[in-house]
């Protein structure tokens, strides 16, 4: 889809001024630093700066274990990251050829599931913060309080979760973890309800965010975008669907999609994405076996010699983790492949001829989370 | 599937190598062979584990067992009596190499001589695939370094990569950037973890690294 400028790009011959937008910035989510070329109110261009909190994860999975790297995923996307140990251990399991007890990859269905609830409520939050609202990320914190005390209940953290194992997880879930998540349910939905009647519809939030920041399909494809990005953008991709892992294969879920390419159409992704994770956890919540939850694994887990890929749809996009094993106990490298690290990487040509103002609404739209793109 | 990428195959044929070098165990990505290389001696205890025994509960999306296998693969059942004392050296790869993706992840692997990265990266873009990534792999023993391009295709769902190995002591190899904007982050982040120099590349300053680095991080041999 071929997306015309909104805002002519002032006269180039113009005398331009460069600023700085952060790296201490509350609107950059994080020590991210873009320099900005201005003309008056107009981006010329916006150069993004990122690795202020880079901490070489691949290097260190060169240097522990596979166990001991397993705590690191979680570090790096803290809003998801459930679904970035899920990335690894699913990787590490398809390597290895560990099979997983169907009783654990309910869990770890579930567990997901509500994790990306709990990611898009921040982003959700914060994305509204950003252009003024205080109030939404007030109840969005509320709502996330919920999922982060059932998912603490199980795995006694907050935030950075190390709950998967590879073969399972490291704990079994109780009953009050399975009422409580089916309560979740439609509660969630009544908040959703109040949400869109809240912000959805709100025509201040509406001026800020339709037709903002126009990202076609075109430029996904050559940027690599992924996740809620590429699905405004009218792309039916999703890895629990292109590449099923676990087995989300044995759910009914839709992929929401919009064509409308503005930061409005990835807004109602992510609303709509919060509905679909509910649908999965109230089938998974009705489905759950009992059994195992933890499949044999190796004493010393060696991986066979070779390269494993392996991807999930985390919060903001697809993860992609190559392995690659020389046959010791440590990986000869692991590439993170991380979703904002490719969805920032357009930022630079979407954000050309807007205005400030709405570049914020722009980044925001993005759902960054900066530790991920350092790593 | 396979039929779109049994013709990707054809086209990159021309572009892969002619010959493939020998290389470490861990490039060799094996079509199982019955003895097991001696550079992995623990591997049929780990994969071996239990497997014979058949378990009730199936894991993941897919058959285990699909029909469209390029590699005849006796997998860890015949494996696992053979440890050989001196293994002889595994079968070189295929340049051009389809997989089953619930093997790999992959359904295509390729390996290109490096001036053809961009005819390569042509390729993909003709046949409407999205860049994934773009990352490095040192192999200081074989005097290698290597680039590795991934790619998906949001439609299909399917996963090609290629690769490129490059001398480690003069690392220099083409962009993609002018065919994948995408790539230019990506190799950017790639020059500063490996010393990769990638020709026609706008701007090589170090990304992640701080603005004075001179060092490469992902070298095996970069000390801290």
């Amino acid at each position: 889809m071929n997306i015309p400028k909104l805002i002519p790009v002032g006269d180039p011959s113009a005398e331009t001024f460069t600023i700085n937008l952060g790296p201490q910035h509350p609107a950059t989510h994080g020590v991210l630093r873009v320099k900005l070329e201005m003309d008056g109110e107009f981006i010329v261009n916006a150069q993004p700066v990122p690795g202020y909190i880079h901490r070489m994860h691949e290097k260190m999975g060169e240097n522990r274990t596979y166990a001991q790297y397993l705590p690191n995923t979680s570090r790096i996307d803290y809003l998801s990251a459930m679904t970035y140990t899920h990335a690894f251990v699913g990787a590490v399991e398809k390597a290895a050829k560990i099979e997983v007890p169907l009783r654990a990859e309910y869990i770890r269905v579930i567990t997901s599931e509500l994790n990306r609830i709990s990611s898009h409520l921040v982003g959700w939050g914060a994305w509204i913060m950003d252009l003024g609202g205080f109030t939404p990320i007030l109840y969005a914190f509320d709502d996330r309080e919920k999922i982060l005390d059932l998912l603490e209940a199980i795995t006694g953290s907050r935030l950075t979760y190390c709950y998967y194992r590879f073969g399972g997880v490291c704990d079994d879930v109780d009953q009050d973890f399975i009422d409580g998540s089916k309560a979740f349910v439609p509660y969630m939905r009544k908040r959703m309800k109040m949400y869109k009647k809240l912000v959805t519809g709100n025509i201040i939030f509406r001026k800020r965010v339709e037709g903002i920041g126009p990202i076609s399909a075109e430029m996904c494809r050559k940027y690599g975008a992924c996740g809620p990005v590429l699905r405004g953008s009218g792309v039916n991709y999703d890895v629990r669907k292109a590449e099923p892992y676990s087995i989300y294969n044995q759910f009914d879920f839709d992929i929401p999609v919009y064509n409308e390419c503005d930061s409005l159409a990835r807004y109602l992704v992510r609303m709509d994405e919060i509905e679909q994770s509910l649908r999965i956890i109230e089938q998974a919540c009705a489905k759950i076996p009992e059994g195992p939850f933890q499949g044999k694994v190796p004493r010393v887990l060696k991986l066979p010699v070779g390269d494993t890929c392996f991807a999930t749809e985390c919060g903001r996009g697809r993860l992609l983790i190559r392995i690659t094993s020389d046959g010791k106990e440590e990986a000869y490298r692991i590439r993170l492949r991380t979703p904002c690290f490719t969805n920032l990487s357009l930022f630079e040509e979407a954000s050309q001829g807007m205005m400030l103002a709405d570049a914020i609404s722009l980044m925001a739209s993005l759902d960054l989370v900066i530790p991920d793109i350092d790593r | 599937m396979s039929s779109s990428i049994e013709q990707l195959a054809k086209e990159f044929e021309p572009l892969a190598v002619k010959e493939m070098v020998q290389l470490p165990p861990a490039l060799v990505p094996k079509p199982a062979p019955a003895p097991k290389p001696a550079a992995a001696p623990a591997a049929p205890s780990v994969v071996g584990l239990d497997l014979a025994s058949s378990r009730s509960v199936a894991v993941p999306a897919g058959p285990s067992a699909a029909p469209a296998a390029p590699a005849p693969a006796p997998k860890p059942a015949a494996a696992k009596p053979a440890p050989a004392p001196v293994a002889p050296p595994p079968p070189l790869p295929k340049p051009v190499q389809i997989w089953k993706f619930e093997d790999k992840g992959l359904h295509l692997e390729v390996t290109v001589e490096p001036a053809h990265v961009v005819a390569a990266a042509e390729i993909m873009d003709r046949a409407g695939y999205a860049i994934d990534a773009v990352t490095g792999m040192d192999w200081p023993t074989q005097g290698l370094l290597e680039v590795i391009y991934d790619f998906l295709h949001f439609q299909t769902g399917e996963r090609v990569a290629y690769r490129a190995r490059i001398a480690r002591n003069d690392p220099k190899i083409a962009t993609i950037s002018k065919v994948f904007p995408g790539a230019d982050w990506h190799e950017r982040e790639t020059h500063d973890f490996f010393g990769i120099d990638f020709i026609g590349h706008r701007d090589l300053s170090p990304f992640m690294l701080p603005d004075d680095a001179t060092y490469h991080p992902l070298l095996k041999d970069f000390k801290a």
